[in-house]
């Protein structure tokens, strides 16, 4: 199984994934200095699938890279973009290349991006695309035509333990996890109590015996930045509190300064649930503050040398 | 008459559900509210993007279906059906039952058939004989080929 599948599995410390900076243009060396930037931190990072709506390089050709790169990829995969045989054809396309980690989202609506008049898919839903991918590992394709040799697969998904109807969202992490997803990265939120709801009520409700539960912290810079996903990125709401303390800190550095206090508590609060796997990581700033994020929660390859080792160089 | 009733079917079911005709209804397990009716068609849940006042992202103003559809699901009118089926898996819709009559097709089954992949049984392997590769072997005379089939 992957690196990823493996280390869950294990249990002996709490994994760290991020998000891989979207990338257009720059050529292979655009690839390459993200993956330096991550890869002494990480333990496997998102290969996001045209993010927000907005086109990028695909999932795969991301995904495909860094893994020869030696970053461990998850590969996303959104329902918004391909049908059904489309997202099939990626999944396996990618395998091909040792890619085994595989996420599948809904999508932000095509109205989120800055083409809206795109056509929206949706041929399937999220919950239908695990249960097809897991298919895939098992050795057949949608229709039921078998693969010979099939490729293996950790097959995850994500979940919202913040947006209505709360505590609805239980049970559709059971249905996710019963599809066949084995890890759910949950979306950024500022409620701990929600998050401490929803990850109470997966352990009494079983999903944590077959799946993972990756909450999501994200390092951002101003108070602008918080008023911003408050206002305008739907299914994330912060509370007005958090936004006047990083807002009301004082001058430029003390309000950066504020910002990342907050992000540390939400890390520190999400890993000391039972239940928690680990960590997902989405850093705004670029400023060196994931490296101290890491080294502050004492988590992921940089404090753990021993896993270090295993680890292949970059290429 | 059979051409009949999906008209039929669309006049009672727009009105009251907003219809749209997908030849295999799901309203008796969604708490009575159309999942097609949700911008991303989608049939297992709410997507991650619902608003905090229960709005759906797409289009704020509206009520997320699946906040509607977990809230009606615990009406007294049929709880005990209406609760346990929200949660059910539903397959994937099959588009080529797309404005034909879903009563039509509860009642020759059409609806409940999936890909044999979604109950995870393996299709028997294609005869090698039918595919399109091995038959193009056979034919000498490409211009009896059926008109765009180079392209």
């Amino acid at each position: 199984m992957s690196r990823l599948s493996d280390l869950l599995a294990d249990g002996t410390r709490p994994v760290v994934t991020a998000e891989f900076p979207s990338i257009d243009g720059g050529g292979m060396a655009a690839v390459e200095r993200a993956v330096a930037e991550l890869l002494p931190y990480v333990d496997a990072v998102n290969a996001t699938d045209n993010p927000a709506a907005h086109a990028h390089a695909s999932n795969t050709a991301i995904a495909i890279a860094m893994k020869q790169h030696g970053l461990e990829p998850i590969m996303q995969v959104v329902c918004r973009d391909k049908n059904r045989l489309a997202m099939q054809a990626d999944i396996i396309g990618a395998a091909l290349f040792g890619v085994e980690n595989v996420a599948i989202l809904t999508g932000d609506d095509v109205t989120a991006g800055d083409e809206p008049e795109a056509r929206r898919v949706f041929d399937l839903d999220s919950i239908q695309m695990v249960k097809v991918a897991s298919g895939l590992a098992e050795g057949h394709y949608l229709s039921g035509r078998a693969i010979k040799e099939p490729p293996t697969l950790f097959v995850s998904a994500v979940e919202n333990p913040f947006a209505p109807p709360l505590e609805y969202r239980i049970e559709r992490a059971l249905k996710k996890a019963e599809a066949g997803a084995r890890m759910l990265q949950l979306q950024i939120g500022y409620y701990p109590e929600r998050l401490e709801n929803f990850v109470r009520g997966c352990v009494d409700a079983g999903v944590t015996q077959t799946t993972a539960i990756i909450p999501t912290v994200v390092l951002t810079k101003t108070g602008r930045a918080l008023s911003f996903m408050d206002d305008s990125v739907p299914g994330i709401s912060i509370p007005q509190t958090t936004i006047d303390r990083v807002a009301g800190a004082g001058d430029k550095e003390a309000v950066a300064e504020a910002s990342y206090q907050v992000t540390l508590e939400l890390a520190q609060h999400a890993l000391s649930l039972p239940g928690v796997s680990g960590i997902h990581l989405t850093d705004f700033r670029h400023d060196g503050s994931l490296p101290r994020l890491v080294e502050d929660l004492k988590i992921g390859p940089s404090q753990h040398k021993e896993q270090h080792a295993h680890r292949p160089e970059l290429v | 008459m059979h051409r009949l009733i999906p008209i039929f079917e669309h006049v009672v079911k727009k009105p009251v559900w907003d219809c749209r005709m997908c030849g295999q209804c799901v309203l008796h397990s969604t708490g009575m509210t159309c999942p097609m009716t949700c911008p991303k068609t989608l049939r297992n849940g709410p997507c991650g993007g619902v608003r905090e006042d229960g709005g759906c992202e797409v289009k704020p103003e509206m009520t997320c279906v699946w906040v509607k559809a977990e809230r009606r699901s615990h009406s007294p009118v049929n709880p005990k059906r209406w609760e346990a089926e929200l949660n059910h898996l539903r397959p994937p819709v099959n588009n080529q039952l797309k404005g034909t009559s879903s009563w039509v097709n509860l009642m020759t089954g059409a609806d409940r058939r999936a890909p044999s992949g979604w109950t995870g049984e393996t299709a028997p392997a294609e005869d090698p004989e039918a595919t399109i590769g091995t038959a193009l072997v056979e034919i000498d005379d490409t211009t009896l080929l059926p008109e765009g089939f180079h392209s």
